[in-house]
């Protein structure tokens, strides 16, 4: 188990290794000079040769290369000119919002997903089978931000139950902050929810099949305990691999929802920046997004282990 | 040398339209994104007013007999507009197909047939793979400047990997295969080996798989659109329709429902497709249908 956990840490550094490659190389492979571009038509000549200077545009590729790898290695993603701060400041600034808005995305999903998952599997071919498969391909059509303003045209402007955009002001407590979280995090958890129902309902109908449930139920036991000890608990491995692969649409969606609803969050955060053609903030939050991507990835695969005793490497 | 005369496809494979016909819920998707497409490239012959013809008189006028969709906030017909900005839609989606198969071909081919190469370039589709594809798409754009072609190089350049992840899982099983191996033993090239069997057993999976990005690009384009970006806000498309109707979505609601609608409607029938095909080409569902 150790070396297979070695191996996969060291499959991970590598992925990363060829992702920071890639992020360090957009920036600097774009047409036209980034510093002209971000400093805009009003820049002086003096002004670009400047920042040209302070980001080592003025060096060759690859000593470029070298001192963008250094640099994050050493964990400084840059300065960001527009909002007068380091990057990483400016992203862990934002992280609450993100973080909470994914956390509870997750849970609305997967409390939504998993029992349909579950029962759809369970009542096989049934008419309640057939709509949850239709409607969560329907699900996984809607566009988030096509969504997200009918919800806020009928849950906050016409019941009024939750705010419209937001995340309550400066001196919000956190009671306050979830409120506003909770019509974005409805939206993004009920979009995201079709993977996980599809991926609960094929992975339960594999176990249903299998000799020992008939062994189980042969034996007089209640369906429940069939469906929830047995089969369940077997089902659970491709279910943790899809949340996994939810949190990563989360962050994806999170882009999208946080500019619809006005939060605060890194997803906002990258969107002005691409706007303003900030490029260390939107190297640094793509590197931080795809860190925890692969990060993510890696930790379900040591969950693998420790759920199924079967996986013993 | 001559390829072996013994057919490789490892299945006799029927036409996708007959194929279709055998999944009610795969044709029902055809015939909508058939008929989306049709009223998109007539659109001209079927749009009752030009969609740029402003009427600030009839602004906001909600849907009715002559403005079937109603008007937006400049008194444009929301119809005529649903209809042109299908063919940019559409057009997007089908480009980034194009790009990201011939791209996802290639990687994937090499990956797969090669061993000497499929370490170091599975590593990369999988390091391309970390990234969540509006974020990246959105970073790309960034650089490369908005435009229509930056979407959708973008966009074919996100999605490729995905394309090759799959063409290389299923090139690594053909390879093995006893006619690969035999064409091998009588001296026939790699590359018409990938050209005359390999290629020809990929058919299934590239069709499922370029059905779904279709959709996912479609989506992708749209909340590219919206954020602002990707095509400028002026080009109708039905991503920036929504962009643009966003403000006056408390007081004319329809100005975001159709444009919705209709992105709803196409991904919708492409993933119907995707799904029916999936199930048909799987020679593990094969029989359970």
């Amino acid at each position: 188990m150790a070396r297979y956990l070695v191996e996969r840490a060291i499959g991970m550094v590598v992925v990363m290794f060829i992702a920071v490659t890639v992020v360090i190389l957009i920036v600097r492979l774009a047409p036209g000079d980034p510093a002209a571009v971000m400093l805009g038509p009003d820049a002086t000549p003096a002004d670009i040769i400047a920042l040209r200077h302070q980001w080592g545009l003025d060096q060759p590729l690859f000593v470029q290369y070298v001192q963008a790898l250094g640099q994050i290695v050493r964990g400084d993603l840059g300065q960001s000119i527009f909002l007068n701060r380091p990057v990483l400041t400016a992203i862990l600034e934002r992280t609450e919002p993100t973080f909470l808005l994914a956390m509870l995305s997750l849970a609305i999903a997967s409390l939504i997903a998993i029992p349909i998952g579950v029962f759809a599997a369970y009542k096989r071919g049934s008419l309640f089978d057939q709509g949850v498969v239709a409607l969560a391909m329907l699900s996984a059509s809607i566009p988030s931000f096509w969504l997200a303003l009918l919800f806020i045209q009928f849950f906050s402007v016409r019941l009024g139950i939750v705010p419209v955009a937001g995340y309550g002001g400066p001196g919000a407590n956190f009671l306050d902050r979830v409120h506003h979280l909770l019509l974005p995090a409805f939206t993004l958890g009920l979009l995201s929810s079709s993977l996980i129902i599809r991926f609960t309902r094929s992975s339960m109908l594999d176990v249903l099949n299998d000799d020992y449930i008939r062994t189980a139920r042969s034996k007089g036991m209640g369906e429940f305990r069939v469906v929830m000890r047995h089969a369940f608990k077997n089902a659970l491995i491709p279910i943790v691999t899809v949340l996994g692969l939810t949190v990563a649409l989360l962050v994806s969606g999170a882009v999208v929802i946080e500019t619809v609803f006005g939060l605060p969050g890194i997803g906002n955060l990258v969107v002005s920046a691409v706007l303003r053609r900030d490029y260390p903030v939107i190297q640094g939050a793509l590197l931080v997004i795809t860190g925890l991507y692969v990060l993510i990835n890696f930790l379900i695969d040591v969950l693998y282990v420790i759920i199924d005793r079967r996986v013993r490497y | 040398m001559n390829a072996p005369a013994t057919p490789s496809a490892l299945v006799t494979q029927p036409g996708v339209l007959a194929l279709l016909l055998r999944r009610p819920t795969a044709m029902i998707g055809l015939v909508i994104i058939v008929v989306i497409a049709l009223l998109a490239i007539f659109a001209p012959l079927i749009a009752p007013i030009p969609p740029g013809k402003l009427s600030v008189v009839h602004r906001l006028t909600p849907p009715g007999p002559i403005w079937f969709f109603g008007t937006d906030e400049f008194g444009r017909d929301i119809f005529s507009r649903t209809l042109y900005a299908g063919r940019l839609s559409l057009l997007v989606g089908a480009c980034v197909v194009a790009i990201a198969t011939v791209l996802g071909l290639v990687l994937g081919l090499l990956a797969g047939f090669f061993r000497r190469l499929d370490t170091p370039l599975a590593r990369i589709i999988d390091a391309l793979m970390a990234f969540p594809d509006v974020l990246l798409a959105i970073a790309l754009v960034a650089a490369l400047g908005p435009s229509l072609l930056t979407i959708i190089i973008t966009l074919g350049l996100v999605y490729a990997p995905r394309l090759a992840r799959i063409v290389r899982a299923s090139t690594l099983v053909i390879r093995e295969l006893p006619f690969v191996e035999a064409a091998r033993a009588l001296g026939v090239p790699a590359w018409k080996i990938i050209l005359r069997h390999v290629l020809r057993n990929l058919t299934s999976p590239i069709l499922v798989q370029s059905t779904f990005i279709f959709a996912h690009a479609m989506l992708a384009e749209a909340s590219l659109s919206f954020l602002g970006v990707g095509v400028s806000p002026e080009v109708p498309t039905w991503g920036t329709m929504i962009a643009s109707g966003r403000q006056y979505v408390g007081q004319a609601d329809w100005t975001i429902l159709f444009p919705g609608l209709a992105i709803v409607l196409s991904v919708l029938s492409l993933q119907m497709i995707g799904d029916g095909l999936r199930d048909l080409l799987d020679p593990k569902l094969r029989g359970q249908m």
